[in-house]
């Protein structure tokens, strides 16, 4: 069984998010990037199928600050061969970002055939569109999204995808393979790999490149960030504000005046 | 001669069993990983001196310590005299007397026979009918205690009555011992001066890089004589704050394990040794407090031992989710809480004066702030003091801002070699960009790692724990306090501090200068009960079942000390751990636990 | 439907979901102000009779095929294609629920339309749509443009739960309902083979009228017993965001947010929760929200009423301190 994961970074939020001098994007100064948290899901799904039906796991990510980081991480884990898409400009949409995938996978030799592309269900700036069904209709594949669970079947023409639902209801899809799923989470937390192991994988620096074609895009289907601004939500609540003790008498003094205590 | 010819025959053979076992021993321990134990051999002799010879660790349980010391010499005595009348009675025609026949011999003889049977009689008293809690009553300690009670009387009666009988009945008792003894527990008393020789000079230093053990020649020699040295006394278990609270771990079994995997016996060469014979949750529960290690008699090495297996654990990634979250965040921005590098130095914002940065200007002393001090909102007032302190001392101080990183002790207890090496180079590197003289750090953990594990770059570097620098400000009348504070407070010594590294008086100099009458806790100086957060435990979730948090053990010794209130601490996990336990105790409105420097700014006025 | 605002009605076994109404009401904002139509879509197999429920839109759309009684986002997305054919509406508003997500992406690809995600809110005027949107996991909010050389062009939106109030949406009458017919290919690439139940939990959270919820905040297992306490004092149960439940420090009856539970309880105290999207759009609609957050910046305080900068584990056993003084101090009822 072969396996593509397609992983993308995004800007880390554990830092402050600034605002470029133009309003119109983040202070790429300011950022640190990290992997797409459901990225590292899908990838810790691609070496859990592995584990259990064996075969090869193929990373593929988009070049950005730190991708390297995440590649021999990746390698580290377990993946078997990873690509590092370069060649654009940065800054780019997660619909250029599905093209760019799909070129190379297009590509690339050796990428395909693949009976399953693995993805992040969704990343924090997917404003344009999702990678996974972008992907899927690219190839002509079926798509499901939200995913916690695959079993492909003994057959390996199809497999069993878990789907989260509202409510804590989840659904047991089957799908024909190849397919493009977009993990939620995979069925185990992703895996620790010691720092050493990591070391091992960049001293080996086995990451190969794959420049992207310039890609052919409609000018209409841009969305255009016009303004971006941080979020001020304490404009919103009526904050309380003091030394812990009072702060909580104040509350206390609120709820109680609803009748909640 | 028939005589000399039965001798022989037995002695062949005992000396045979004997030999064989031993030479299988050192056969494994030949094929375990190599370890240099032969530098300062002076150093060493010293050692096997006060803790064989002067039963140094012993006698710190004072009766059976005793009693044993009395039977060690017996047994030194009586060894010296069977080997004499062996070789005396295997070479029939040597112009010797029998060691009975010489006067200074048979004095000792006597004297020691009857001390060692009163020894003796302590030793059966204790085992049999005052056991100690948890003591295991095997038939091996039952029938070595035997055999020793039928060398001593057989030799007295020999003495006393000169009856030939008795003679042999000595001398085959010995022999039947020598055969016997590879194959018990009491092949400490054959091991345990070598496993005092060979032991470590520094307490609390970390196994040499190695990707972890698990199979036995993965192990150091070192680590698996520590097997055949012990003597299964329970000291370790004793003092073990993961024992007494009722976790997983038992130091004593662990070294039980050890024997039978030089042994072979339960395990072949231990392939099921980590997680099947040494559980996962033992080897996750070590608080690496050194207790044990430094209430062994044989001076075995535990802790180490431990590390080697989390070392392998996390080579395979197998912890706890807890635990994996700590050092993902360590891993990306430097400290356990996961919060933003650049967050690091926000505490001192609510301080009234500028905290220098020793990236941009020279300053006299570093301060290595740690983790929990700079992120745990808990210590944030600890932290402040500390600051408002060394300003008011007048101090040259400066901090690293969001260079500093977290030290990487606890990440390298908790077996993750690689990421405390890349802490540590982080570390070097914001070192070698800042400009200072010296290094102070409030953080014991810290502490440790800098002063022993950290290569000194900018020539010879000092780091001291701001105990050790209040003191000397003490000493040198340098320290600007205006008042006496008169109350009662306890002190609990940090692991780090304390064992391993022997920082006992410089905290009481601070508190006795603060006008502080400090009443000890029952467990002091070597005897600090741990709070349970070393090792990486604080980033660990308690397993389901235990019987009490070692830190609510030690906030009721503390609490139980009349007129005391107030607990004082110089480690910033201490005060999270007793702060946290105080609660969990019920003990809030009745045990304070501060931060020294919040005591020393008090002082100040 | 040319020139429409279109909204993406989602039903799920059997019931139109709470955002259908939101994006219905916001739908109807936006069609009244520019003077259009608000036509809803309904999607499914022999559900016609849910039409009613869809009030708010001047006219329904109703698509019914076997295929369509599941949601499967491709099979949904191919009929949206076919519904649009040879017509071309302003908008189409599609909910970012668990149920739908995806649809957006596939129909705006397979028209040759822009789709933006994470809309709190749109303005049109003109030819000008702008749409406000929350990333970066609440931190941002962007005002992004869908680009239109000449002429106004359709966009998909990706609504997040929550731009409008469902009940402005929600209006129960007999609409005028068009089918339309659709051809989908049954090669059944696609096929849910059951759906499985929730375990049942120790409490039905949403009964409960007050709750506690804890998110990566409170840092440490060992810290839940305070979080009980709390709940006790206020008598009400403990819950959860996704990191918590993921570590296995609560069941995941116990989750709340997109992949768990819709409450609505009179109080809802958020411990340490930072706001994602997915979290807020299970509790957002409680009757009253206080936040305790470290992060001043915390998107939880933008849905809370009362929000307290400072450390969980300080506020927590004050603030139960507080409740039970004050309930000590009152006369029992």
């Amino acid at each position: 069984m072969h396996i593509l994961v397609l992983l993308k970074m995004v800007p880390d939020v554990v830092e402050d998010l600034e605002i470029a001098s133009d309003g119109k994007g983040l202070d790429l100064d300011y950022l640190r990037m990290i992997l797409s948290e459901s990225d590292d899901h899908a990838l810790e799904q691609a070496l859990l199928l592995k584990e259990r039906h064996g075969g090869k796991v193929t990373v593929l990510a988009l070049d950005a600050p730190e991708v390297d980081d995440a590649l021999f991480t990746a390698a580290a884990k377990g993946a078997d061969r990873v690509v590092k898409v370069v060649g654009m400009d940065a800054g780019f949409t997660t619909r250029q970002a599905a093209g760019f995938f799909s070129q190379v996978i297009a590509d690339q030799a050796g990428l395909l055939p693949a009976d399953l592309i693995l993805t992040g269900v969704q990343a924090i700036d997917d404003l344009d569109g999702l990678v996974a069904p972008l992907v899927a209709d690219e190839f002509r594949m079926p798509y499901l999204g939200i995913i916690t669970g695959i079993m492909v079947d003994a057959s390996g023409k199809t497999a069993r995808a878990i789907k989260e639902f509202p409510s804590g209801v989840r659904g047991e899809f089957e799908v024909k393979l190849p397919a493009v799923l977009g993990v939620q989470a995979a069925e185990k937390p992703p895996r620790y790999v010691p720092v050493a192991k990591v070391r091992a994988a960049m001293k080996s620096g086995k990451i190969e490149s794959a420049e992207v074609p310039t890609l052919v895009d409609g000018g209409w289907l841009a969305v255009n960030i016009m303004e971006m601004k941080r979020n001020e939500p304490a404009s919103q609540a009526e904050m309380l504000e003091g030394p812990t003790e009072q702060v909580c008498n104040t509350l206390c003094g609120i709820l109680a005046g609803r009748g909640l205590v | 001669m028939p005589d000399a010819l039965h001798l022989w025959i037995l002695t062949l053979a005992a000396f045979s069993l004997f030999g064989y076992r031993v030479a299988r021993y050192i056969k494994t321990l030949a094929a375990a990983r190599a370890e240099n134990r032969w530098d300062h051999p002076g150093q060493r002799l010293k050692m096997v001196l006060v803790q064989v010879a002067g039963g140094r660790r012993l006698i710190e349980e004072p009766l059976i310590g005793v009693a044993h010391l009395v039977i060690f010499w017996a047994f030194v005595f009586f060894a010296a005299s069977f080997f004499w009348d062996l070789v005396r009675g295997l070479f029939p025609f040597l112009p010797i007397p029998f060691a009975d026949q010489v006067l200074w011999m048979r004095v000792a003889l006597e004297v020691f026979g009857v001390l060692g049977l009163v020894a003796l009689a302590v030793a059966a008293a204790r085992r049999y009918l005052f056991p100690p809690a948890r003591l295991e009553k095997s038939t091996d300690a039952s029938i070595i205690l035997g055999l020793i009670a039928i060398v001593l009387l057989s030799s007295l009666a020999f003495q006393w009555r000169g009856r030939r009988a008795m003679w042999w009945v000595h001398m085959v008792t010995v022999l039947g011992f020598l055969a016997y003894l590879p194959y018990s527990k009491h092949l400490h008393l054959l091991a345990a001066p070598f496993s005092v020789f060979f032991a470590s000079l520094r307490r609390g230093s970390v196994p040499a890089v190695s990707p972890g053990a698990s199979r036995r020649e993965e192990f150091t020699w070192r680590q698996l004589f520590s097997g055949l040295a012990c003597a299964e006394c329970g000291r370790c278990d004793r003092s073990c704050p993961s024992f007494q609270g009722g976790f997983a771990l038992s130091p004593k079994m662990l070294m039980h394990h050890l024997k039978e995997l030089v042994r072979g016996t339960e395990d072949g060469t231990g392939g099921n040794f980590v997680g099947q014979v040494v559980k996962r949750e033992e080897i996750w529960a070590c608080t690496t407090c050194l207790a044990c290690m430094e209430r062994c008699p044989v001076m075995n090495e535990h802790v180490p031992v431990l590390i080697e297996m989390r070392r392998r654990l996390v080579g395979e990634g197998d912890m706890d989710k807890s635990l994996q979250e700590a050092l993902k965040n360590l891993n990306r921005y430097g400290n356990s809480f996961g919060a933003p590098p650049r967050a690091r130095a926000k505490w001192a914002q609510q301080l009234d004066f500028p905290i220098k940065d020793a990236r941009k200007e020279p300053v006299q002393y570093l301060w290595f702030v740690g983790d929990y001090a700079s992120y745990d909102p808990r210590v944030n007032a600890a932290t402040c003091a500390a600051a408002r302190v060394f300003h008011k001392a007048g101090l040259d101080f400066g901090i690293l801002g969001d260079s500093e990183q977290n030290s990487g002790n606890d990440v390298r207890l908790a077996g993750e070699e690689g990421l405390y090496e890349s802490l540590q180079e982080k570390n070097l590197k914001a070192f070698g960009r800042a400009r200072f003289q010296e290094i102070i750090t409030t953080d014991p953990h810290s502490f440790q790692v800098l002063t022993h594990e950290y290569p000194a770059t900018n020539g010879a570097r000092t780091v001291r724990h701001h105990t050790q620098l209040l003191s000397d400000l003490v000493l040198r009348s340098e320290l600007p306090l205006r008042k006496k504070l008169r109350m009662r407070v306890t002190y609990h010594d940090p692991c780090y501090l304390g064992r391993y590294n022997a920082i006992f008086n410089a905290p009481r100099r601070v508190l006795a200068a603060l006008g502080l009458d400090l009443v000890e806790m029952p467990r002091n100086r070597t005897y600090s009960y741990c709070c349970g957060a070393g090792g990486g435990r604080i980033w660990m979730e308690d397993p389901p079942i235990f019987n009490e948090r070692p830190a609510v053990s030690r906030v009721n010794e503390a609490a139980a000390l009349s007129g005391v209130h107030t607990l004082v601490v110089v480690c910033p996990k201490d005060l999270v751990m007793f702060q946290d336990a105080t609660k969990t105790a019920g003990l809030e409105n009745r045990l304070e636990v501060k931060e020294l420097s919040e005591l020393v700014e008090q002082a100040m006025g | 439907m040319t020139g429409s605002i279109c909204v993406l009605a989602e039903q799920w076994r059997g019931r139109i979901s709470e955002v259908t109404y939101e994006a219905l009401a916001l739908g109807r904002e936006v069609a009244d102000r520019g003077g259009v139509q608000l036509t809803a879509i309904l999607t499914g197999c022999n559900c016609r009779e849910m039409t009613r429920m869809l009030g708010a839109a001047d006219s329904v759309v109703y698509v019914d095929h076997a295929l369509l009684a599941e949601m499967v986002p491709q099979t949904c997305a191919d009929a949206l294609v076919q519904v649009f054919a040879g017509a071309r509406p302003r908008v189409l508003l599609v909910p970012l629920t668990n149920i739908s997500l995806g649809i957006g992406t596939l129909v705006g690809i397979r028209m040759g339309v822009p789709v933006i995600n994470f809309c709190k809110d749109v303005t049109i005027s003109g030819d000008r749509l702008e749409a406000h949107c929350v990333m970066y996991g609440g931190k941002i909010e962007a005002t992004v443009e869908a680009g239109a050389p000449s002429g106004p062009q359709p966009a998909v939106l990706g609504l997040w739960p929550g731009a409008r109030t469902a009940d402005k949406g929600r209006a129960e009458r007999d609409v005028p309902v068009t089918d339309m017919p659709v051809v989908l290919d049954d090669a059944r690439a696609i096929r849910l083979c059951r759906y499985i139940e929730p375990e049942a939990g120790d409490v039905d959270l949403t009964k409960e009228e007050a709750l506690v919820a804890v998110g990566r905040g409170v840092q440490d297992r060992g810290n839940l017993p305070l979080v009980e306490e709390l709940a006790k004092a206020l008598g009400g149960a403990v819950c959860g965001s996704r990191p918590v439940i993921d570590q296995g420090w609560l069941p995941l009856s116990r989750q709340i947010g997109k992949s768990g539970l819709t409450v609505k309880p009179k109080l809802y105290v958020a411990l340490g929760i930072s706001g994602a999207p997915e979290h807020v759009e299970g509790m957002k609609d409680a009757g009253l929200i206080v936040a305790v957050n470290s992060d001043a910046h915390a998107p939880i305080f933008s849905v809370a009423h009362y929000g307290i900068v400072g450390d969980v584990l300080e506020t927590l056993p004050a603030l139960t301190a507080a409740i039970e003084a004050r309930k000590a101090a009152a006369p029992h009822a």
